[in-house]
């Protein structure tokens, strides 16, 4: 599947398309098809999103995760301080992006 | 310390409020992120792989206790409780809101700092000798000539829209603290024949994707020509380097390609040009600046003795401590290498704690090192049991200046938008592997160096042992260097071979230091036994 993530302008945090509108939470990411590009202009024109990209994911019953390790970072968090990530509560959070 | 005059506060505070006018723009609107991201950067926000990233400058590494207490309070009123002291000696902030930005640049503006040039193509922070005025080898405290320059580039019209980012170390001493001949341009203060203060000029020098030591081009440029001769050379450079690939666009590439002898002609003929016009500002300007770096009160008739009952203690005076010019002082070196943790991170309070520390016991003043520790410059050997106490209470006692704990280790992919690799993961375990295995202090001095990417600013180049994190089809891998220094011996790495996975990777850095121990020889580092025996040992134990 093709998800769309990018920042939110004013925070920075890192944001996923959920189909309706902008999520800290990679589980709840939308194949976008091919309307990724559209989304994309669509949403850094309303500046609800800054450097929005798509990327290649899977989803299965333990959620949706990207295909490349750095997506699978910046949808957690950074692995050298768990309590930072959006899993505070596991130290081995860091794990899931390996 | 340097103190702003009423010019450069106000320079400083109307950068402030034009980007909080930015800001605002592109908050509303007004302003597309194609037109506002270069705005941003020119004020060192980034925009990272978790959120926006706030790099501060800390021109040569020098801070007062004052501003030092200030980054710590922006880190907990802005960020999340910490910040990351790099190896441009400056601080950055991983975790900041845009909309934040401008009254961040205002709190900073009040301590008499800023974040500009700490990106984009022009000249970047200068970067000195962390001991600068408290070596005990140098021939002059170099700052004031890094200070010349740092005015001289601020701002600077003609340097804002460079082929590539571009950055300058000074020095004062034979020994090179600062990394200097990996620098764009690196200069040695000088004493010619005559007696005369001078300046020895070294460009092209970087380390990045084609890692290159800068060659001499001039031994001696008189003092009164500093920043004429640091301007033909940045202006033959913007005349030809290349532009049309970044890659390539480095004074490095410019000078390998154009060749030393006509890179230097140009200059040569630049300067010429330039002396006519008079831009040189007048020897006084530099008089005028030097009493901001003049030797602080040192008390005289000091003891040098010290009490080394504490074992703990003594070991920490003889790993964490430097000779200081003054008798009865020392330079203590608060290592933020805490065994399995962060290097270069530091918690909100201890950097609050560091800059209390830095007006105790060292005269207001502190440095950042290219090393990612803090320095106290000129503290009394008197006093040092003391302030040994307090670090240790606060985390900040680690026994392990230059030894293989020691690592530099960037971001990497934990926080860093272009790494292709983690870097921290790599560094903390291999101080975990070293401090439990007890090998640290049979090792001695060896700098390892860590990049989570090939732009390399986590020095790996420049590693007695180094590792460059790659991406092999998505999969973290890293590859081993030997043999680089960024000294005054620099040298740069050798790779070993294939790569090796993030276990591997701690495995074959330990087969390289058991090979250094078998072979070497009385008196010899790692560095210096790799020199004598070559690579050869270490591909053997390394692979097989």
């Amino acid at each position: 599947m093709k998800i769309l993530t990018g920042n939110d302008l004013k925070t920075g945090d890192v944001t996923w398309w959920d189909g309706q509108g902008w999520s800290r939470h990679v589980n709840d990411a939308v194949d976008v098809g091919d309307k990724a590009d559209e989304i994309a202009a669509r949403e850094e024109a309303s500046r609800n999103v800054v450097g929005a990209y798509a990327i290649d994911a899977t989803k299965d019953e333990n959620g949706v995760r990207p295909a490349h390790i750095k997506d699978r970072i910046r949808a957690l968090g950074p692995t050298v301080r768990p309590d930072l990530t959006l899993k505070p509560a596991d130290p081995a959070a860091g794990n899931w992006v390996i | 310390m340097y103190k702003y005059d009423n010019y450069d506060q106000q320079m400083v505070d109307t950068r402030v409020e034009e980007f909080r006018d930015q800001t605002r723009r592109r908050l509303s609107g007004e302003l597309s992120e194609e037109k506002f991201r270069p705005l941003r950067l020119m004020n060192g926000l980034y925009l990272q792989l978790h959120a926006y990233m706030l790099r501060v400058a800390v021109p040569y590494g020098t801070l007062s206790g004052a501003q030092m207490k200030a980054l710590g309070d922006i880190a907990d009123k802005y960020d999340r409780g910490y910040g990351h002291f790099t190896t441009r000696q400056n601080i950055q902030y991983n975790w900041i809101k845009l909309e934040d930005a401008p009254d961040i640049l205002a709190d900073l503006a009040k301590v008499e700092m800023h974040a500009i040039q700490t990106s984009g193509n022009c000249i970047r922070n200068i970067s000195s000798d962390h001991f600068a005025g408290a070596a005990a080898d140098e021939l002059v405290d170099p700052r004031p000539y890094a200070e010349l320059l740092r005015q001289w580039s601020s701002f600077h019209p003609e340097f804002s829209y460079l082929p590539r980012k571009f950055k300058i170390a000074v020095i004062a001493a034979d020994t090179d603290r600062a990394a200097m001949r990996l620098h764009d341009i690196g200069i040695q203060i000088v004493k010619n024949d005559a007696g005369e203060i001078g300046c020895a000029f070294y460009v092209g020098g970087g380390m990045g994707r084609t890692p290159m030591v800068a060659p001499l081009i001039r031994e001696f440029v008189p003092l009164d020509d500093l920043i004429t001769y640091s301007e033909a050379c940045v202006r033959v450079y913007n005349r030809n380097g290349r532009r049309d690939n970044k890659y390539k666009a480095r004074i490095k590439i410019l000078v390998h390609e154009m060749g030393k002898d006509e890179y230097t002609r140009q200059v040569e003929e630049e300067f010429a040009h330039l002396k006519s016009q008079g831009i040189e500002p007048p020897l006084a300007e530099l008089e005028r600046i030097k009493p901001y770096f003049a030797d602080p009160a040192f008390k005289t008739g000091l003891s040098d003795k010290i009490d080394r009952t504490d074992p703990d203690f003594a070991l920490w005076v003889d790993r964490n401590t430097v000779t200081h010019k003054a008798p009865g002082y020392v330079s203590a070196v608060i290592s933020l290498k805490p065994v399995g943790g962060i290097p270069g991170d530091a918690s909100a309070d201890q950097i609050r704690l560091m800059g209390e520390l830095a007006t105790e016991y060292s005269f207001d003043e502190c440095r950042v090192t290219h090393t990612q520790n803090i320095v106290l410059p000129h503290v009394e050997k008197a006093r040092l049991k003391d302030l040994f106490d307090v670090l240790d209470a606060n985390g900040l006692s680690s026994p392990n200046l230059d030894t293989i704990e020691d690592i530099i280790a960037c971001p990497g992919l934990d926080y860093c938008s272009l790494a292709n690799a983690r870097s921290i993961p790599v560094a903390q375990k291999i101080s975990k592997r070293f401090a439990g295995s007890g090998k640290t202090a049979e090792l001695g001095e060896l700098k390892l160096k860590i990049s989570g990417c090939i732009n390399a600013c986590g020095h790996h180049h420049a590693g007695h042992i180094g590792i460059l994190g790659v991406d092999r089809k998505g999969v973290e891998n890293y590859q081993l260097l030997l043999g680089g220094s960024e000294a005054e011996d620099t040298s740069l790495g050798k790779i070993t071979g294939p790569g090796f996975s993030e276990d591997g990777i701690v495995d074959a850095v330990e087969k390289a230091a058991d090979v250094y121990i078998a072979n070497r020889e009385d008196g010899e580092r790692f560095l210096d036994t790799y020199r004598r025996i070559g690579m050869d040992p270490f591909k053997e134990a390394i692979y097989g």
